[in-house]
């Protein structure tokens, strides 16, 4: 390894970008191993994500659902990720990253019953490998941590992604999970999707560093930054990561530069810490519309594709908001059940004055 | 049956876990090579190797969240937090990660975590090593609460916090650590968690405590038994998260008057609960106002002061005499 004198600098780092705005492949060695079919189903994933994204914003104004966290603008890093992974890895999402856990195997009416405040909704499946969406930022990276250390004393081949923000890798859990990564060798991924904004703070307050990837290098962790709308891009970075994890390499940083085209939530005004026009640059780089533009290249998807799946995703939306808004109301009996294994003697006699 | 120090019962109850179950793991800030600051753990990473016992990185949340991840995987992690100060840098994943676990996840998933610290002053131990802030997790719903005042005991109840599949918050008081030696069974028991213990029995008043103050109670009631012929009843509480309740209502049935000690600061800790739940059930059983001796609401004392700062046999006298006298 080469010697820098002895005051501590680094170089920026290149972005890893496989896909042009116009859709051509701009770096063949970098372009996954994708079948014609499996190109397709990312191509569905991103497409019925963001009309489910659409329907949900909808769904937020009527009160159908309680907190929501738009995702359009960052299809890319959110499929592309999950896509990248095996059913058996491990997924510890932040408070955004419901897609990645749906598209890992949790029912999309159990997201939807999480936003409106029920229990069920973070029960998840037997066999289904993910954590709950994380309020408190940065603590999932700890607990991805934690359950990597696992797959490695047990010796299994599993590897476990986590995900926060920009705002997120400013976090003291942020550091301490990528040390603690680094010392133990373990099979992570951290993921941050730099959307450029911590609700409103933007990313240039964020950090002195020169890139979020940069941060790997005081964990002794590999950091890689990759473009965020580019989805081929983003499934080679954690391709590579997987694998790293899987050989025994340990632990791998990936920053995903993205945008998200809507407000933190729905009662968040973007207007007042974004510009219009910084908003329109952003739309140009629109990973669904680059990924169309690739396939349809290859003769692999038209606009009446995309029309089919957005009718079959807001099919799929209304069936699954239906059965969220059947499913029985909680109870404080049933709360209070769920605070031990066992409920002691004092909460079983507080139910009384609930009953 | 051997003669052991409260620490050595400790050690003995982690040895009978890591040997009974592969899922114990045990770790935290020196925990592995050395045995901890107090050689707490002395010789368990030689005879279970380290990937069962290991140091960590100092990062006190990491610990947490460490111990959490592993619960995720099956393991039944006793992570350590070196002094009872340094919970405060790991309090999410103390008191929201682990403990709002099993609800969060409608149940799907649980933390089977013990978190082990030692507390309690009177050892002249630098700042934010001695407090004793047991209040904050009794508050915090979804997490038990353990702290053993004898060798027997710290064994009986470590075993039984390692096997319950929910958190455990289980404080080791500094003062105990070498305080005495005790006959301890060898190989492994149980004391149940949410049980008392009554260990001097008497009928003239109860005396309610748990830890260190188990001994400064006891000390006071021979004394007033000498002086006086007052029979005091003390309860050694061991565990206040299931607190027992119904030990403390019976004997206050008996005796009519009782006083909490503890050395966390009096206002809304463990004693103000205690005397709340006793309001509720046994009013019409007391003859005078349950009193609390325990340390001024002021940050613990620096260790010039602390012995004056502690509750003393001689106040808890006083209190005893109070109540007797109303």
């Amino acid at each position: 390894m080469s010697k820098v004198p002895y005051e501590v600098y680094t170089e920026e780092v290149d972005t890893l970008s496989v896909l042009s705005p116009d859709g051509e492949i701009v770096n063949k060695e970098k372009l996954p191993d994708l079948t014609d079919d499996q190109l397709k189903e990312i191509m569905y994933r991103m497409v019925f994500t963001r009309t489910w994204d659409d329907r949900a914003v909808n769904l937020g104004r009527q009160g159908r659902l309680g907190f929501y966290a738009p995702v359009s603008g960052q299809e890319a890093t959110m499929v592309g990720s999950e896509f990248a992974l095996e059913k058996e890895d491990f997924v510890c999402p932040g408070y955004r990253d419901m897609p990645q856990i749906v598209w890992h195997g949790l029912p999309l009416y159990q997201a939807f019953l999480y936003s409106r405040g029920h229990q069920h909704g973070g029960e998840i499946p037997q066999g289904v490998n993910v954590l709950m969406p994380q309020i408190i930022i940065g603590a999932q990276i700890l607990h991805a941590m934690g359950i990597a250390m696992g797959y490695k004393l047990r010796k299994q081949k599993q590897v476990v992604i986590t995900y926060t923000g920009d705002g997120g890798s400013s976090e003291g859990d942020f550091y301490e999970g990528l040390n603690y990564a680094g010392v133990y060798k373990l099979p992570v991924i951290f993921f941050v999707q730099n959307n450029g904004y911590a609700i409103t703070t933007p990313f240039s307050k964020q950090t002195a560093a020169l890139s979020i990837a940069h941060k790997a290098v005081a964990a002794g962790i590999t950091g890689v930054k990759v473009d965020g709308m580019d989805v081929l891009a983003v499934i080679k970075a954690v391709q590579e990561a997987a694998e790293r994890g899987r050989n025994g390499e340990g632990a791998t940083l990936i920053e995903a530069v993205t945008y998200r085209f809507r407000p933190h939530s729905l009662s968040d005004d973007a207007s007042k810490y974004r510009t219009k026009e910084e908003e329109g640059q952003w739309n140009e780089k629109d990973p669904i519309a680059r990924l169309a533009k690739y396939l349809e290249k290859k003769g692999l998807w038209t606009d009446e594709d995309t029309a089919r799946v957005k009718e079959e995703a807001k099919a799929k939306v209304n069936e699954q908001i239906k059965k969220a808004e059947q499913t029985e109301k909680m109870t404080v009996a049933g709360l209070i059940d769920s605070m031990f294994e066992t409920t002691p003697k004092h909460l079983e006699e507080q139910k009384a004055d609930f009953q | 049956m051997a003669q052991m120090n409260m620490k050595e019962a400790i050690r003995d109850a982690l040895r009978v876990e890591l040997n009974r179950d592969a899922n114990v793991l045990l770790f935290g800030e020196d925990v592995g090579n050395v045995g901890g600051v107090f050689r707490a753990t002395e010789g368990l990473q030689k005879e279970f190797g380290e990937e069962r016992v290991f140091d960590t990185p100092l990062a006190e949340s990491a610990i947490g969240g460490l111990a959490f991840g592993l619960g995720i995987q099956g393991f039944r992690p006793v992570a350590e937090i070196q002094f009872v100060g340094f919970i405060f840098e790991a309090l999410d994943q103390i008191l929201v990660q682990a403990a709002r676990l099993r609800y969060r996840s409608g149940g799907r998933y649980n933390a089977p975590v013990v978190f082990r610290t030692p507390f309690g002053g009177g050892v002249k131990a630098a700042e934010l090593h001695t407090d004793s802030l047991e209040g904050l997790i009794a508050q915090t719903p979804g997490i038990k609460l353990v702290i053993p005042s004898n060798p027997y005991d710290a064994k009986g109840l470590m075993i039984s916090a390692i096997r319950d599949n929910d958190p455990v918050f289980y404080m080791e008081h500094l003062n105990l650590y070498h305080a005495f030696r005790a006959e301890v069974p060898d190989g492994e028991y149980t004391v149940e968690l949410g049980k008392a213990n009554i260990v001097k029995e008497g009928s003239d008043v109860t005396i309610i405590a748990y830890g260190l103050m188990v001994h400064t109670a006891v000390k006071a009631a021979e004394e007033l038994e000498k002086t006086k012929g007052i029979k005091a009843e003390v309860i050694d509480l061991r565990t206040l998260v299931p607190l027992d309740i119904d030990t403390i209502v019976a004997s206050i049935k008996k005796t009519n008057r009782a006083i909490v000690v503890q050395e966390a600061q009096k206002s809304a800790g463990m004693a103000a609960e205690i005397i709340a739940q006793i309001n509720e059930k046994a009013i019409l059983h007391l003859e005078a106002p349950v009193l609390r001796v325990a340390g001024p609401d002021t940050v613990y004392p620096f260790a010039q002061i602390e012995d004056q700062w502690l509750p003393s046999p001689a106040r808890v006298i006083t209190a005893v005499n109070k109540v007797l006298e109303f």
